[in-house]
């Protein structure tokens, strides 16, 4: 007797395409709660601050700062460029807003916008000599300018040098601090979802894909990297403005090591390319990392054991296989 | 005993040199330039002591770069972990030296194989199973590298009396520079490194097979040449060079973590700026960053020198991505 394995779409699945999915609430709470479940529950979560605790409901916030830099990370990943610097959006966002904070004395509503366009320009602009560079060589200069800028920032002293700005404005109150994370995460989210899924994201793939034959489309693929790397700076600009006024003090520590390797840790083990799956990937890790807070630096070599093991033995990472099961179901068949 | 050791060579060097002597740990300790003096130096006082002196740095950086150029230049296969063997290297010779008490020879040689060993074992577990994947290999190795780091700083490898000790104490003047005999020995060894380097992979069979997988894989396997255990090798001859810079680099400074992550940034520097394929092009890019270092410091504030790297790296990539000497234009997009 020798079987094969079979893998099928289910049956819900092949009966839900298109306007079919409006016959029925089964179907449509089977494309619904994949996507209504997370947002629900993150809307929910800061409301249960008394059952929770404060704890973690600042990981809750921390955690949702993550899955903004994973985010970026991810879709940066979907045009191609691998960076194994975020830092160097999280850091540009938190300096700027720091510094208008500290030298010009501005609210933080009009602070951290401005933080996460101005981080997003100057670090796109600081990009745009290395967008030629091929994925690898991208990453490797990529890893250098948070390292580089840390270092220039120690020597010339300027914006705070090694003590940083501190005493800045804080959030209004609590609410604020917990819902605009959340509300940025969800929105990055289901934003950058659509964002790749439409003609724009289409373009987006297909550089990543294939940059020739988009050139021959006569498309300018550097314009459109920089439109992607800007957007996406955005997102860990924002991460990194917010943080600045909710710690009330930035520093070197912005461009940590730390807020690299994050993001590219929850992406790879979520999944790279599904922006779903460095969100999950950022909502497994955070929580872990508070748990072995303990051990102290052991955390770093955790995240590269996870890190390797996610690379070299579960590519596709955690959501890509749990998609998988939901769409799919797999049994033996009997081949004789 | 090998604190000691270095106070004796320290203060055997003049103070003004002393301070002008350039330690290769950013971390731990800046470049002081003449204390005091804040206008330029007069060019004929200094000018013996620049040469010599950005020669040293340029060939620290040659060393430094030259192992990360061979398993990543030459032969293709992503090394981020370089930062890691290096530091590894380090304390490997440290722990011999110190708990085992091994003479220092054995304890080099130990060291070496050890540490070429790790490369080769690095490329069987981790990178033969994502070989091709340009991400995951990059991903995979830099997170082997931070591991590596980070498990020393956890372990409690930070303190000042890690240090290792000189090859061999004194110093000589040259050209009334006084110039001791470990930086002496830095320029000897890489020089002749660099040299071996071209000699080997342009002409022995090893060396041009590390080429060839480089090039072209199919048509060097179809060629008879084993591509994984090539990628292996280079990999584990790569880390060997590594611990070779090491144990010559770190006598100067303390080992410090953070000289980890530095060290992969020169290798990229120099790799970007010279041409990641070609001999030639690492040691004119480390004489150029290197004088540029030396000269920044001396005339500029010492701390600039880092920036040095950014710069470069930034006018490189805009003017001519595949480098100085790089031929392939594997940096540029096929444009």
């Amino acid at each position: 007797m020798k079987y094969r394995k079979e893998r099928l779409d289910r049956g819900i699945k092949a009966r839900c395409e298109d306007i079919f999915a409006l016959s029925s609430y089964r179907e449509m709470l089977y494309l619904l709660l994949p996507r209504a479940l997370p947002v629900i529950i993150l809307l929910v979560l800061p409301l249960l601050k008394g059952v929770i605790g404060l704890y973690w409901e600042k990981v809750l916030m921390i955690t949702c700062i993550m899955g903004l830099l994973a985010l970026s990370w991810d879709l940066m990943a979907s045009v191609g460029l691998i960076s194994l610097g975020q830092a160097l959006f999280f850091g540009a966002g938190a300096y700027i807003t720091g510094y208008l904070n500290y030298a010009f004395k501005l609210p933080p509503i009009l602070c951290i916008p401005l933080g996460a366009l101005g981080g997003a320009l100057f670090s796109t602009l600081l990009l745009l000599p290395v967008l030629r560079l091929r994925g690898v060589y991208f990453a490797i200069v990529t890893l250098t300018f948070p390292l580089l800028l840390a270092r220039f920032i120690e020597t010339t002293k300027i914006l705070g040098g090694t003590e940083g700005m501190s005493a800045l404005s804080p959030l209004p109150n609590i609410w604020v601090e917990m819902y605009v994370p959340v509300l940025a995460l969800l929105v990055c989210l289901f934003g950058f979802r659509r964002l790749i899924n439409e003609d724009y994201g289409l373009v987006l793939q297909g550089i990543r894909d294939n940059d020739r034959a988009v050139m021959s489309g006569a498309i300018n693929i550097y314009w459109f990297k920089a439109q992607a790397v800007f957007i996406a700076g955005v997102a860990g600009a924002f991460a990194g403005a917010f943080m600045t006024h909710y710690t009330q003090v930035v520093g070197m520590a912005a461009f940590a090591m730390d807020y690299s390797i994050l993001p590219l840790t929850a992406a790879v083990l979520g999944g790279v390319g599904s922006f779903a799956g460095p969100v999950i990937g950022a909502f497994i890790l955070m929580p872990l990392s508070e748990v072995l807070r303990a051990v102290g630096t052991l955390r770093v070599v955790f995240y590269s054991a996870i890190l390797i093991i996610c690379v070299v033995g579960l590519p596709e990472g955690i959501f890509h296989y749990m998609r998988r099961k939901y769409h799919q179901f797999e049994r033996m068949v009997d081949v004789g | 005993m090998a604190v000691s050791l270095n106070c004796e060579i320290v203060e055997s060097i003049p103070s003004e040199v002393r301070n002008l002597r350039v330690c290769f740990g950013f971390a731990s300790q800046p470049l002081h330039s003449l204390q005091g003096q804040s206008h330029p130096h007069s060019l004929e006082k200094m000018l013996p002591s620049i040469v010599i002196y950005g020669l040293v740095n340029s060939v620290i950086l040659a060393l430094t770069a030259i192992g990360f150029s061979l398993t990543f230049g030459i032969s293709g296969v992503a090394n981020f972990a370089y930062g890691g063997f290096y530091i590894f290297s380090g304390f490997v010779v440290w722990m011999l030296l110190n708990y085992l008490k091994f003479p220092f020879v054995l304890a080099i040689i130990v060291t070496i194989g050890v540490t070429g060993l790790l490369g080769f074992i690095t490329y069987w577990v981790i990178l033969l199973r994502v070989r091709g994947i340009a991400l995951s290999e990059v991903i995979a190795t830099f997170a082997l590298g931070v591991g590596i780091l980070e498990l020393f700083r956890w372990l409690g490898f930070v303190t000042y009396e890690f240090t290792l000790p000189y090859l061999k104490k004194g110093m000589i003047m040259i050209v009334g520079v006084p110039l001791d005999y470990q930086r002496l020995s830095i320029i000897g060894i890489g020089l002749a490194l660099v040299l071996f380097l071209y000699f080997f992979t342009h002409y022995t069979r090893v060396g041009l097979a590390f080429r060839g997988i480089a090039q072209n894989e199919r048509t060097a396997i179809s060629l008879g040449i084993k591509s994984d255990r090539t990628a292996a090798l280079s990999l584990a001859f790569g880390s060997a060079m590594a611990s070779v810079a090491a144990i010559v680099i770190l006598p100067l400074g303390i080992i410090s973590i953070n000289t980890g992550y530095e060290v992969l940034l020169i290798a990229v520097a120099v790799g970007i700026v010279g041409g990641l394929e070609s001999v030639p092009g690492i040691l004119v890019a480390s004489l150029i960053l290197g004088y540029a270092q030396i000269i920044t410091g001396t005339y500029f504030k010492p701390e600039w020198m880092m920036v040095v790297y950014l710069a470069a790296i930034v006018l490189v990539l805009a003017i001519k991505p595949s480098g100085l000497f790089g031929k392939f234009k594997e940096l540029e997009e096929r444009v």
